[in-house]
Formats: structure tokens, sequence, C-alpha cells
């Protein structure tokens, strides 16, 4: 029999990304940086819902934009042409979310020395990207209506880490059922914490609601 | 897909160590996996039987997966309960104010190496 040895490593499987998440904060409060995270569904209104944010706030803060797709670029070019703001597009080739190391690898192809305010577009998933902090500011998860108001019950973890969390698409709540009442009793369940937006881009609704109270939160970090 | 991406980081990890422990063949890893982790065992073990042949530390090795309860604990009346059968909502006093306190654990536990 071949002599063997036990190696002890007792490791988490995202201490490594956590250890790293912290550093990314610790740097970007030094900078004076505020890093948003948005998470959601694929077709939640993550890039509508950008596009609307920036346009607001894109006077007083200087913006940047990271968007991670698995492929194509169809997501940057909507938000350039629509904002004029500075993005990088990140591949992640398959993934399904986005790891703190590649995170910081975006931050920095983006370059942050001329900015206030990062937004990073993650994967379109609700599963994946909220077991990796990617070492964000606050975490902003979208639930549009379609999806139903039920998702935060059969997704705990995404909105246990949400910071945030915005109804899209209320707009069309009479055609699918959706009870908003419900979705915020459904978030409270998972996070009691979490404050929630009841939001229509289409009818520009709840949209000023949310720069507010996203002003009051740069303004902490940026302090401008 | 979802299990696929957490197998690579454990490859990666335990690479790490190989590699800083000059180790010359990783024969066996053990893992802990909460029951309410997300992670399905079986897909787990398919995606790390794909993807160990990729590693040169690591494609002769066994993949143990050891299962840990889902327990958690009520604020309110500060007992625990099985969290697979009662989910956040406490059995004995009906309270949310419950936490998650064993089983949401991804864990590389050891690893054999000659």
């Amino acid at each position: 029999m071949e002599e063997y040895k036990i190696v002890e490593i007792k490791e988490d499987i995202t201490s490594r990304n956590n250890e790293q998440a912290k550093q990314i904060k610790k740097d970007l409060a030094e900078k004076k940086i505020f890093y948003l995270n948005v998470m959601a569904s694929p077709g939640s209104g993550k890039t509508t819902l950008i596009v609307q944010l920036v346009n607001r706030l894109k006077d007083r803060f200087r913006i940047g934009i990271i968007e991670a797709d698995i492929d194509s670029d169809v997501d940057a070019k909507t938000i350039a042409d629509q904002t004029g703001v500075k993005v990088m597009q990140m591949h992640t080739g398959g993934a399904c979310h986005i790891t703190c190391q590649m995170s910081w690898d975006a931050l920095v192809e983006l370059g942050i020395d001329d900015v206030d305010f990062v937004i990073l577009e993650n994967i379109g998933n609700l599963v994946c990207p909220a077991e990796f902090d990617t070492g964000a500011t606050q975490n902003l998860v979208l639930l549009s209506v379609p999806e139903g108001d039920d998702k935060p019950l059969k997704y705990p973890l995404m909105f246990e880490v949400a910071s945030v969390v915005a109804l899209t698409k209320m707009d069309v709540a009479p055609a699918f059922d959706f009870d908003g009442e419900k979705a915020k009793k459904n978030i409270a369940y998972r996070n009691k914490d979490a404050k929630v937006f009841v939001t229509s881009a289409v009818k520009q609704e709840g949209i000023d609601e949310l720069c507010d109270y996203l002003t009051e939160q740069i303004t902490k970090t940026t302090r401008i | 897909m979802h299990e696929l991406g957490i197998v690579m980081q454990v490859i990666e990890q335990v690479d790490n160590v190989a590699a800083e422990s000059k180790i010359e063949k990783v024969t066996k890893i053990i893992m802990e996996i909460g029951e309410v982790s997300s992670v399905i065992p079986n897909i787990f073990t398919d995606a790390f039987e794909w993807a160990k042949k990729k590693s040169n530390y690591l494609k002769d090795s066994e993949l143990e997966l050891i299962i840990l309860k889902g327990i958690t604990y009520c604020r309110d009346c500060k007992k625990t309960y099985d969290t697979v059968e009662y989910a956040k909502k406490c059995p004995y006093c009906g309270s949310l104010d419950t936490y998650l306190v064993t089983g949401n654990e991804i864990k590389i536990k050891s690893i054999e190496v000659v």
C-alpha cells in the first residue's frame, strides 16, 4: 500500500473569496468609491433600470459601469449609447457568477481613479451570484413582475444578501396577477432589513425614490 | 452548472495547497457539504469527476462528501430544530426570528496526499 498523509484544510469554499472581498471593500472605501452590485434574473430589467439611474445621477457623480455577461456586448453598447458614461464589458465565458478576482480585474480595467460610483451588472441568475461576494458596497436585487411575487421564497440567499430590492415592471402587475404587498412580505420574510422600492421604468415610477436612496448611500461613502 | 463553478473553485484551492506544500499527488478530497447549502451531491460528484482530469495533482483523486445536517436556532424560544423539515418558522413557538446554525457549509475538510 502506498503511504499517504492527511493534510487538514478546513477552509470554506468561499473563504478566499470573502477575504478578497473585504480587501476590495477596504480599498474602495479609501478611494471613496461606492460600488453597487446589481443582481437579478435574466430579463428582469437590470439594464433598463441602470440606464435610468445613471441618467438621473450622472451630473452629480462620476459613474462607471461594469457589464458582466457570458457572451456578447449588447448591454454595454446600450448603456454607453444611452448614458454616455464609461462602460467595460466582461465576459465570463460560461461561468454563472462573478468571483472577487473577476470583479477586481474589471474595476482595474474600467479605471477607478476618476469615478465615485461604480455599478456592476452581474450575470442574470438568482442562484450563484448570491454566493460570491464581489466586494460591492451594497447589493441591489431586482424582482420583476413576470417572475412572480413568490421568488424570495424560492431563492432565499439572493434576497438575504440584498441591501435594497427594486420591484420592476410594476405597470404590468395586473396582467401577471402580481401582488406587490405579498412580494414585500416575502422579501421581509427573508430579510427584514432590505429596503424595497416599487418601480416602473415605462411609467417612470419609483425611480426617483430609488435614486434618492442611492444618492444618500453614495454620499455616505464619497462624502461629496 | 452551479456545482461546476464550485468544483472549479475547490480544485483551484486544493491545487494551491498542493503546490505550496510540495505535494506530489492528491489521492482523496474530503468535503463537508451542508444539507441546505444548495449543492446537490451527485451533480457535484459528476462535475468533480469531469473537472479533476484538468489538474495534475487531482486527476487520480477520489471525492468524499460528508453531509452536515441543517439546524436552525430560534431567538425567541432559544430552541434548535431541523431546517429541512421546518425551514424558517420555528415549530415550537411559530417565531420567524430564526437563523441557520449549520447546514450552509461548502467546506474542504482535508485531503489525503502522497
